[in-house]
Order: C-alpha cells, then structure tokens, then sequence
C-alpha cells in the first residue's frame, strides 16, 4: 500500500501542473469547508505519530496549542540529519507539494497564519526545489492570504540550516531559526506553549505532515484502519548499510523486520550473516538478529527494547566490529554535542576516548564497566536527549556484545606488547572534522 | 603493561605558549570599549550583498532570524565568513559581530577560516563507512592535492545513505563512489562540468518495488521543467535507465524466507 509513494517517480511531480492533475490540493479544498476543530478531529481519530523520532501523537500535540489570538506558529523540522535516515529528502525533492498541502491544512486545523519550514543546509537541491514549489503554491493562491477564498491566510518561509545536527532537536531549531546557535532548551514550557518567539507552536516532522492530506481524504477512522491499532498507517522506511538493495520503502507499520530487511532491502551480501541493526536510526539500541521476527512498529520495537525513532534501519553485517562501529557513532555524537550540557559534552568526549584506548591496547576489560556506568549518568541528565541518543546504543552494544568486546581488547593488547600498533590520534587534534592547528 | 607495549599516541600539536587554544597567553585587554553594531557609514557592503541579506531579513518577524541566511550570501561573496563578512553583515543587520562569530562558529557549513572555493563534502557516518568511504576520503584528499581550489571535508550524516558512500560536491550529492571516483570529481570541478553526472542523486529512482510495480502510465511533464529538476529522467541523452537500488539483485522470496 503506498500513500506518501503513489507513483513517486512520475516526471514533473515537484511541479503544481502534476500534482494537480492527479488530484493534489483536493484535500485543501475538502479541509477548507470543514470546520478547523473537525479537521484536527480527523487528524487524531487517524491516530499518526510522529515520524520525526519521538512517536508523539501529532492530534494530541496540535490539541495543546492554545486557542486565542496570539501570534502561532508551525514549523516543519525537515533537517533530516539522523544517521541513516534520508525519507524526508526523496519526499521533498520528488513530491513538494504534498508537503506544502499538509502544511496549509494543519495551519488551517490549528489557526496558525506563519509557518517555516527549516531545511538542513546541505539538502541545497531539495531546498531549491522547495522554494520553486513554494512560490508556485503562491502564485495559485493555494498560499498566501485568502486560500482558495476561504478566510485562512498562511505565510510559508523555507528556512535553510548551516549544518548541525543537533537543529533536528525541536528547541535547538528553534533557537536556530531564532538566528542563534542551536541549544536546545529547558523544557517544560514545551514549544506548543512556547517556542518560536515565544508564541505557541506546533512542529512536526515532513513525513507527518506530508501525511496529513491522505488522512482528509481518506478520513481519519479509515487511516488508522491501515497499521496496528497503536502505530497506524504506513511509514516510509530509511535502509541502509550492509543491504544489497538500501534505499526507502513504504511499509505498512507491523510487518516483520526480516520482511523489510531482507524480502525488500536484500539483506546482506552472499555468505554474510546480519550482526547487528539499528531499527531507529544510530541513536536507537542496537538489536541482533534475534531479533528479525519483531514487528516493524512503535510498541513492538521498545517491547524489544529499542525503538522505531525516525525510521531509518542500519545493518551491520559479521564483516565489522562492534567497536569501529561504537567509535564511529561515538565520534560523531561527540563532534555534534552543543556543549551546553556537561553529562553529554564531557559523557561523548570520554566514551571516544575510552574506545580508542581499546584500540591502542590500554584498556582492559574494567574499562567496559565505566563505560557503561558513563552511558547511564548521561540518560535523562541533559536538557536534549542528543547524550541519550549516544548512551542508548553504546550501551546496548556493551551489554550484548560484551564478550566481543573482551576478546577486542585482549587482541590489541597483544598488539600493543608486541609494538605492532599504528599511531593512535587523540580526538580534538587531528579529529577528521577539525583542519590541522596551526603550530607557533 | 610492560614498558614496550604502551600505545605510540602521537604528540598534541600545541602553540608555542604550550596550550591548543590560539591566544591562550594573550591578555585580554579589559580597557577595551566592546565591539559594538558597525557604523554603516563606515562599512561600505557590496549592493548585491545588502538586497540579498535585508531581502532575508524582511521574511521573518524578527531580524535575527536572518542571521544563517545573511551569513551563507556573505560567505558567497567571500569566500569564507572573513571578519570583514561578518563586519559587512552586521552593519546591514545592526547586530554585534561578536553575536554572528558566535553563530558561525556553530555551524559546519560556515568556514570561519579560509578555505578553497570548491566545497567536496564526503560522509563519514556509520552507513558510508561501512561501504567504504574511509576509502574514499583517502583517494579524495589525495586528488585534490594537484588541485588547491578543492576543500575536501569528511562530514556527518548527509542524509543519502542509500547511495552510500557518497559526497556532496558543490551542493550535488553523487554516489555510490569508488576511490577511482575521485580523480574524476577533481577533474569534472576543474573543466566546469556536472560532476559525475551518472552518479547524482537527483536522478535516481526509487527503489521501493511496489512503487516500480505501481501504475506508470504518466503523461509528460511540462515542457519548460527542467530535465535535471525532474527526478526519474536522467541526464539529456542519457538512456540507461537508472535504477535506485545500488546492486539491483533479486532475490527469490523462498530463499528469502528460508533465512
């Protein structure tokens, strides 16, 4: 069953002539006669979560917004920077006036009359795409003020990023598109109280809200028929790493992992058996391959102890260690730590380095324990959960591929007694992100 | 451990005051009058500069918002967010260049050193290192040697795992690469040319087989769209229809359900 895929690959789609042929902005039209509240009523009777990550009922979320006539506002997080996560970017490149249809009607369901859509940087041909169809959208007064001669009004801004990921994180964009560096906030008060210049708004993520005109026009009750009864409708589904067919499908929520993994991605190369995968992009607990049989839902996968996050499915095959791939998401996190809280900014800095000393030989097996205890004094110790997303796999690893971990270490002890170890740079040097510093 | 078997871990390369901070043993002079919103009349701004930068700022309800977009036209301009760029966006924006350092400093897109013109961006992150990109940024650096107008990075998560590894040359995301790719994207910058025409993103299918299975009668596009806005064509006399997946195999679904 494909909503958000129906005939993706049809030429000219990112162009209104296209899109409208076949159909598009009818959901607009069939929104627009109905009342606001019935529209937000058919979004929660569709039951969508979220698709950014945290899984948060978008009905619920927009039902929080205060009524009244204060300044509101609606902002689309499409800076889609979750490793292994790319569905927002082949939607927005091949279908952008989905995106801005779903927009205009949760504005219309929530009386918001300004909304943004922030863009990561480095989407730069998604974000010119956007910006062609945005203007399109204009001048059809499908945007601006009076839509189609109803009395709802909406200003669209397409806000392009400069490359963090930690702006994927609702405050921390905020503050972004507040034209500051990208902290995240204390929450509460929670952006749909107050956010964006401190007025009310709601901010969900371009998959949800590209969704929101097939939940008009199929009726609420008759999504959530589609999926489980917890994880409704369909969700598109990021494949990638070790897979010979990587690449976005459109799944039904509730199918099997080795349905997606295998019959659909591939699964790994011949004679290569899956070690490890990430349902929910690198921030989610790692699973084995025990755990194929799990349904590909939200309820199912923390059942397992992990969780469906963005969508975004890593495969790791037995050609890999547990501990390059632990230092190499490590790294990451701590490259992209904002600083502001210390459990995360000193937490990543020191997991980085107490890998690397398993790689140089130092370690031994006691470092694994104060890894360990590292990742748990971070979870639900930070404003953002950008620590949690580094702890949670990390620390899935240390507990499930302990022993593999062990035999690490003994091997490159041996190494290092043997004087068969190559140069170990310190992070913060020569750290890859980070351009030589210069020597007086 | 014995004394042999410590690990070789290479020196800190420091400043000649001992530390990693540049300006560590510099006082700070506390006399200083601070640095205050530039004098326009002072600071001459290129026109093209200021349109682009206030035209910025008129789209937001408050004008800071405008500081990301204001500093990436400046960086156009400059190169590189040079402390006369930033001084040049202050005075139109009437914010501190304290405050938009402050903003350039977070971001990678924004170089506040120079840097050469051409930006090759190559994802490191788990799902391109697993297919080779180490690899690649290895033949990459090595490429662009001969070449001083290319500024190779690795990068986090660029969002193409599916074409993994892969780079974003100039804003174009190209893949799957191989490390024979990279003397062919040095060259391809020099000449002007699309970089890698038949590895860009923008003309890939999808991959999803219900989509391809899906309905596929469609009429043309519109004439004036075009050809390389349009995903699902691909470059002009191209023929080779372009499959999503990366290694196109398939596989049997009995054998799939065996596993």
């Amino acid at each position: 069953m494909k909503i958000l895929f129906d005939r993706i690959d049809e030429p000219g789609l990112n162009t209104l002539e296209v899109y409208r042929r076949r159909g598009g902005y009818d959901a607009l039209e069939e929104a627009l006669k109905m009342e606001p509240d019935e529209v937000l009523t058919q979004i929660s009777e569709s039951g969508i979560r979220g698709r950014g990550g945290a899984g948060f009922r978008m009905g619920q979320k927009a039902s929080f917004l205060p009524h009244g006539d204060m300044e509101k506002y609606l902002v689309c997080n499409a800076d889609e920077s979750e490793p292994g996560t790319f569905k927002d970017r082949e939607l927005m490149q091949k279908s952008p006036h989905m995106l801005i249809e779903g927009i205009v009607i949760a504005s219309y369901a929530v009386d918001i009359h300004r909304a943004f859509i922030y863009i990561r940087g480095e989407y730069a041909h998604q974000a010119d795409i956007l910006e062609v169809a945005i203007a399109e959208a204009v001048d059809a007064g499908l945007l601006g003020e009076r839509i189609l001669g109803s009395g709802h009004s909406l200003t669209l801004v397409l806000h392009r990023g400069a490359g963090a990921y930690i702006c994927g994180e609702e405050t921390g964009l905020l503050d972004s598109l507040e034209g500051k560096r990208g902290n995240p906030r204390l929450k509460p008060p929670f952006p749909a109280i107050e956010g964006l210049y401190h007025g009310p708004t709601l901010i969900n993520n371009v998959e949800t809200l590209a969704t929101v005109p097939a939940i008009i026009r199929m009726s609420g009750k008759e999504y959530a028929e589609i999926g489980t009864e917890t994880s409704t409708g369909t969700k598109l589904v990021s494949v990638s790493g070790d897979v010979r067919r990587p690449g976005n499908y459109e799944i039904e929520l509730g199918i099997s992992s080795r349905e997606l993994i295998y019959d659909l991605a591939g699964g790994p190369e011949e004679g290569r058996e899956i070690k490890f995968w990430f349902p929910g992009g690198s921030s989610s607990p790692v699973l084995t391959a025990d755990d194929l049989d799990v349904p590909y839902d939200f309820d199912s996968m923390a059942k397992a102890g992990s969780m469906l996050g963005s969508g975004a499915v890593i495969v790791v095959d037995d050609s890999h260690t547990v501990l390059e791939v632990a230092l190499k998401l490590a790294k990451f996190y701590a490259h992209e730590s904002c600083g502001k809280c210390v459990p995360c900014r000193e937490g990543t800095n020191w997991t980085v380095k107490m890998l690397q000393r398993i790689e140089s030989g130092e370690a031994t097996p006691m470092d694994l324990d104060i890894m360990a205890s590292v990742q748990d004094q971070i979870i639900g110790n930070c404003l953002c959960v950008l620590g949690d997303a580094m702890a949670m796999p990390i620390g899935s690893m240390i507990v499930k591929f302990r022993e593999e971990l062990e035999a690490e270490i003994e091997v490159a002890r041996e190494r290092a007694a043997t004087g068969q170890l190559e140069d170990v740079i310190p992070l913060g040097v020569a750290d890859e992100h980070a351009g030589p510093i210069p020597v007086h | 451990m014995s004394a042999g078997g410590r690990a070789r871990i290479r020196a800190v390369p420091r400043f000649g005051h001992g530390s990693r901070v540049p300006g560590w043993d510099e006082a700070v002079d506390l006399t200083k009058p601070p640095a205050v919103v530039p004098d326009p009349a002072l600071t001459p701004v290129p026109s093209e500069l200021r349109a682009d930068i206030e035209a910025a700022m008129a789209k937001y309800p408050d004008r800071r918002s405008a500081a990301i977009p204001a500093l990436h036209a400046a960086q156009e301009v400059h190169g590189w967010c040079s402390p006369e760029a930033i001084e040049q966006v202050a005075t139109v924006m009437q914010l501190t260049p304290a405050y938009l350092t402050s903003v350039a400093t977070f971001y990678d897109m924004l170089e506040t050193q120079p840097k050469p013109r051409n930006d090759v961006y190559v994802c490191t992150n788990i799902s391109c290192s697993l297919r080779g990109a180490d690899e690649f940024l290895e033949a990459m650096h090595e490429a662009a040697l001969e070449d001083v107008d290319v500024n190779v990075r690795a990068f986090e998560c660029l969002g193409a795992c599916d074409i993994a590894p892969m780079a974003s040359v100039n804003g174009e995301y190209v893949g799957p690469l191989d490390p024979a790719d990279a003397a062919r994207i040095v060259e391809d910058l020099r000449t002007g040319r699309p970089v890698l025409e038949s590895k860009q993103l923008r003309f890939r299918k999808c991959v999803d087989p219900g989509v391809a299975e899906g309905a596929q009668d469609f009429s043309p596009p519109p004439a004036d769209v075009p050809r390389a806005d349009t995903a699902g064509l691909g470059p002009e006399g191209d023929t080779v229809d372009r499959p999503g997946p990366t290694a196109p195999i398939e596989i049997p679904r009995e054998e799939a359900e065996d596993r």
